[in-house]
């Protein structure tokens, strides 16, 4: 389980924000973080990833501490068991498919494990080709595979299907899904798609302004008649 | 009559400097790019200041702290027994600083100009700082790391002042092109000089070529998201 209480101060362009959260996500859980832009959900991504120093409160994971700040603790991003999807993707261009999912391996894992991987995301025609020639949806899919590829802790999706198009998203969904699935990892999505939340959340927070505005099943917090809508329309 | 050991002296003093410019720009410059301290500005200035200062002002101070008549040099001279005036080693500790901003600058806007999510997903994936420079930084400034190597190496090449100043003209020993080009025309041999002349001038153009087409091939589409 995982358990997170963040204060910070944010200061995006001219907007400022105090991001007070507290919530927890369980094991094997799919959680959203559901709000509009600017509510400061990456920020917390990126503090919970340990890429952003929150200015007081506590991140632990199955009792130990990645962050507390009357403690001094705070691990950098290497000592926290994670695996990241950027919203830019942030592949390694310098790597084929194959090279980048091989560089998220840890030390002790198989190497077949990034086998097995290219085969579950379908990359396999296209696992000896440079990131430059893929299209959106399939940098996405490797962003995913070299993200759970190390089986971390809590996998933390930023807005996975943000830069595509409605079709891509649903294949995309598809694949969290399966990964999901297969590998029942924690793992915090955070988007501003309520259509993402209902396919994939097992529960979502809504925040806004940097507070939390409600929590619960997808169905009890958010307007379930007009997802019922927005579903039929996709 | 052109002799050809001026030519073999000039290329090996700008490889060896090149080498050792290498081996201290690339901490130096990710320091720059990736660090902010209260004098970062004074350590800039002073990698920069070969870019403004005359060869002479720069030659003329490390004469007088090379000289083991001064306590540098002296200690130079009493402890490894090493003299660094009107001496090959002399000159490339002079070169490496006289070109020292040639390579520092493009290696500090080749680390500036990797996107930061590149490294953040790098760390986010376990991977230390060394393992994340050699891995995902070096290999993603290839173009600023051969453009600083080719004009620190082209920039020795052309160096005269300080040479002038610390070297002196000794056969094999300081006598580069640029300064037997400079003892020819002081005898009036005007035929060999243009002969030198002609070969640093052939060359440097051939060097900013190759700096501008490495530039342009490298930095069209690298990082297109």
């Amino acid at each position: 389980m995982i358990e997170v209480d963040i204060q910070k101060r944010l200061h995006a362009g001219a907007a400022r924000i105090a991001l007070q959260l507290r919530f927890q996500i369980n094991d094997g859980e799919l959680l959203a973080l559901f709000g509009p832009s600017g509510s400061g959900k990456t920020s917390l991504m990126r503090m919970i990833a340990g890429l952003l120093t929150p200015d007081m409160g506590s991140i632990v994971v199955d009792g130990d501490a990645w962050f507390d700040s009357g403690a001094n603790v705070n691990r950098p991003p290497q000592q926290r068991d994670i695996g990241v999807v950027f919203q830019d993707y942030a592949l390694f261009p310098n790597m084929t498919v194959r090279g980048n999912i091989l560089f998220g391996l840890k030390p002790d894992q198989p190497s077949g494990s990034v086998e097995e991987v290219i085969d579950l995301m379908e990359l396999t025609p296209m696992a000896n080709v440079k990131p430059e020639l893929l299209s959106g949806g399939q940098k996405q899919r490797v962003a995913l595979a070299r993200a759970m590829v190390r089986r971390p802790k809590l996998l933390l999706l930023d807005e996975p299907t943000s830069a595509l198009d409605a079709a891509l998203r649903v294949k995309i969904h598809q694949y969290i899904k399966s990964i999901h699935k297969r590998d029942a990892t924690a793992t915090l999505l955070i988007t501003h798609d309520i259509v993402e939340v209902a396919r994939l959340a097992d529960r979502v927070v809504v925040i806004e302004e940097g507070r939390m505005k409600a929590q619960g099943k997808p169905r009890e917090v958010l307007p379930f008649d007009d997802l019922r809508t927005l579903l039929h329309e996709m | 009559m052109v002799d050809p050991a001026p030519f073999l002296l000039t290329l090996k003093l700008a490889l060896v400097s090149t080498v050792i410019l290498f081996l201290i720009s690339l901490p130096i410059a990710y320091a720059l790019a990736y660090s902010s301290f209260r004098l970062k500005p004074v350590i800039e200035a002073v990698v920069s200041l070969p870019l403004i200062l005359p060869p002479s002002v720069l030659g003329f101070y490390l004469l007088l702290a090379f000289s083991p008549e001064r306590s540098f040099g002296g200690f130079l001279d009493r402890v490894f027994d090493l003299r660094l005036v009107f001496t090959f080693s002399g000159l490339v500790i002079s070169s490496v600083i006289y070109s020292l901003p040639f390579m520092v600058q493009p290696f500090q806007s080749g680390f500036r100009m990797i996107p930061r999510g590149l490294i953040d997903a790098s760390y986010t994936l376990g991977k230390t700082r060394l393992q994340t420079l050699i891995h995902v930084l070096l290999p993603n400034m290839r173009a600023s790391l051969i453009t600083g190597s080719i004009l620190a190496f082209a920039h020795t090449i052309g160096e005269f002042g300080v040479v002038l100043m610390i070297g002196g003209s000794i056969p094999e020993e300081t006598r580069v092109v640029s300064i037997a080009l400079y003892d020819e025309v002081q005898a009036m041999h005007y035929g060999t000089a243009n002969i030198y002349a002609a070969i640093l001038l052939a060359f440097s153009f051939v060097v900013l070529v190759t700096v501008y087409t490495i530039n342009q091939r490298f930095t069209n589409n690298l990082f297109r998201p």
